[in-house]
C-alpha cells in the first residue's frame, strides 16, 4: 500500500515537473521570437513542414469524416422528418468539434511525430551542442519557427478540414441520399454563427501551439539514443492526442 | 589561458569529475587522455559551457566562467570552436551551406566572400569541390570529420577544442586528421584542449598531456614526461593492458 502510494506520489510530481517544464520552455521559445535575428525564412520552411505537408491527410481525413457523418445524421434524421437538417448537422458538428479535433490529432501523428524525430537526432547528434557553441540559440534557431509555424498552419489546415468536409458531407447527403442542395445550404446558413467559427480557429490555435509545443519539448530533451527518440516520438503522439481531447473539453465549456 | 580549479561533477549520485585542476597554457595543445567513460567529455562539456559544475571554476584569461552573463557567454563562444565526437554535421544543411553556416550566422560577409572562404577551407583540408553539395549522410567518417574541421576552422578561433578527434577512423585517416590539426594549430597558433584516449598518436600532436583516472588528473606533463611516468595506471593505459582497461 505504501508502495503504491509512493509509485503514484512520484507519478504526479513527476507530470507536475513535466508540465512546469514544458511552460518554461513555451515561454522561453515565445519570448526569443521578439528578439533578433529574425529567420523568416526557417519560418517559411516550417510552415511548408508542418502545414503544406499535411494538407492532403487533412483533406482526406476531412472528406471522410464528412461523409460518414452525412451518412448517420442522414438515417438519424430521417427517423424524425428532418432531413432538411442534415447541412447544419454536419457543419456545426465539424466547425465547432470534428475539424479541431481531427486536424489536430492528424498533425500530431503526422508533423508532430517528425518534428520530435528531428530535433531528437538533432540532440543525440550534438548537433543542437554544435549550435550552441556557436553561439547561435538552439531553442530560437529551431525550436521557436516550429512553434510558430504550428500556429499559423493549424488554423488553416482546419479551415481545409471544414470545407472538404461539408463538400463530403453534400456528396453522401446529396449526391448520393437526395437531400435537396438548397436545404442542406439553407441550414447551414441559418445555424452557424460567428462564435462557431471563432471557437473552431481558437480550439485550433490551441491545439496547434500544444502539438508543437510537445513535439519540441520531447525531442529537445530526448535521452539514449535510438531508442530514447523512438521513445519520445511515441510519447509526443500519444500525448498530443490526450490533451487535445482535454483541451477540447475545456475550451468547449468556455465557448458553451 | 585556460584554468580549471577543483572541478567536481556527479550524475545521479555518481562523481565523475571529483576536483579536477589543470592549466592549458596559450598556443598550446593540451590533451586529456583516460579510458572510455571516465569522464573526459563531461570536463570537456564544462569547460565549453554545456554542463554547469557542481562545484569548482573555470578560468579563461583570468575571467571566471560562472561568473559571466548570458551576453558574456555568448561573446566567449564566439572565441572558440568545437570538433564534435561525430562532426554534429547539421543533416538538413549540404557540405557547403555546413562550414557556411558559421559565418552566415555571425557575420555580415558577402555571399561571394563567404564561398570564396568555404572553398579555402575545403582545399585545407584536401577535399575537392565535388563534396560541396553532398549531404552529411553521404559522406565516409573521415570525410564527414574533415568538414567538421572546416566549419570549426572557418570561425577562426582563438581556443579549439577536439572530442575524440579520431574515433571510430582508420589508421591512415586518423594520421591524416591529426596532420590536419597539427597543421592548422601551425598556420593560426590557436589554444587547443583534445580529449582523446589514441595512445600513442596524441604524444605526437601534444604539448602536455594529462591523464583522467576516477574523476581525478592523475599525471600531468609534457608527452615525454608522461610516457616515462612512474604511476603504474599510467604505464599499464599507456600500454594497453587488458587487466586496467577492464578494471
Amino acid at each position: 500500500m505504501a508502495n503504491l502510494v509512493r509509485q503514484l506520489g512520484q507519478r504526479s510530481l513527476h507530470i507536475v515537473s513535466e508540465a512546469g517544464g514544458m511552460l518554461i520552455f513555451l515561454l522561453e521559445s515565445l519570448g526569443l521570437a521578439l528578439v533578433p535575428p529574425f529567420r523568416p525564412r526557417r519560418l517559411l520552411k516550417e510552415i511548408y513542414q508542418i502545414g503544406v505537408k499535411s494538407t492532403l491527410i487533412v483533406m482526406l481525413t476531412g472528406a471522410f469524416t464528412g461523409m460518414v457523418m452525412a451518412l448517420q445524421g442522414y438515417y438519424t434524421l430521417k427517423q424524425y422528418g428532418s432531413e432538411g437538417a442534415l447541412g447544419s448537422a454536419v457543419a456545426l458538428s465539424l466547425i465547432r468539434e470534428m475539424g479541431p479535433v481531427l486536424t489536430g490529432i492528424m498533425v500530431s501523428a503526422r508533423a508532430g511525430s517528425a518534428v520530435t524525430a528531428e530535433i531528437g537526432i538533432m540532440r543525440i547528434t550534438e548537433q543542437l551542442d554544435a549550435l550552441d557553441t556557436m553561439a547561435v540559440n538552439p531553442i530560437q534557431y529551431v525550436v521557436m519557427p516550429k512553434l510558430l509555424a504550428g500556429v499559423i498552419a493549424v488554423p488553416l489546415l482546419t479551415a481545409i478540414f471544414d470545407v472538404v468536409g461539408i463538400l463530403g458531407g453534400y456528396l453522401v447527403g446529396v449526391v448520393l441520399l437526395g437531400v435537396s442542395s438548397g436545404s442542406y445550404f439553407a441550414g447551414m446558413v441559418r445555424s452557424v454563427v460567428p462564435l462557431d467559427v471563432y471557437g473552431g480557429i481558437v480550439k485550433s490555435l490551441v491545439f496547434g501551439l500544444t502539438i508543437i509545443l510537445v513535439a519540441c519539448y520531447k525531442g529537445y530533451y530526448t535521452r539514449h539514443g535510438a531508442e530514447g527518440v523512438s521513445k519520445a516520438t511515441n510519447q509526443t503522439v500519444v500525448l498530443s492526442a490526450v490533451l487535445i481531447l482535454a483541451w477540447d473539453y475545456v475550451l468547449t465549456s468556455f465557448f458553451m | 589561458m585556460i584554468k580549471i580549479v577543483n572541478l567536481t561533477k556527479s550524475f545521479e549520485g555518481h562523481k565523475v569529475l571529483d576536483g579536477i585542476n589543470l592549466t592549458m597554457p596559450t598556443g598550446q595543445i593540451t590533451v586529456v587522455i583516460g579510458k572510455s567513460g571516465v569522464g573526459k567529455s563531461v570536463l570537456l562539456k564544462h569547460i565549453i559551457g554545456l554542463l554547469k559544475p557542481d562545484s569548482g571554476q573555470i578560468f579563461v584569461d583570468g575571467q571566471d566562467m560562472s561568473l559571466l552573463t548570458k551576453r558574456q557567454l555568448r561573446q566567449f563562444k564566439q572565441r572558440f570552436a568545437v570538433l564534435f565526437q561525430g562532426g554534429a554535421l547539421f543533416d538538413s544543411l549540404n557540405v557547403f551551406e555546413n562550414i557556411a553556416f558559421p559565418l552566415r550566422e555571425k557575420t555580415r560577409l558577402t555571399e561571394a566572400e563567404i564561398a570564396k572562404r568555404v572553398r579555402e577551407r575545403l582545399v585545407q583540408m584536401s577535399l575537392t569541390s565535388e563534396v560541396e553539395t553532398k549531404f552529411p549522410d553521404e559522406l565516409s567518417g573521415g570525410m564527414k570529420k574533415r568538414v567538421a574541421l572546416a566549419r570549426a576552422m572557418i570561425q577562426e578561433p582563438e581556443i579549439m577544442f577536439y572530442d575524440e578527434p579520431v574515433t571510430g577512423l582508420d589508421p591512415p585517416m586518423t594520421n591524416t586528421v591529426f596532420h590536419l590539426i597539427t597543421r592548422t594549430h601551425r598556420e593560426s597558433g590557436y589554444t587547443a584542449f583534445m580529449v582523446s584516449h589514441d595512445i600513442p598518436e596524441v604524444f605526437n600532436v601534444a604539448h602536455q598531456v594529462a591523464m583522467l583516472h576516477k574523476g581525478r588528473i592523475i599525471a600531468a606533463g609534457t608527452p615525454q614526461e608522461i610516457q616515462n611516468h612512474p604511476d603504474p595506471m599510467v604505464q599499464s593505459f599507456i600500454r594497453g593492458e587488458v587487466d586496467f582497461l577492464e578494471g
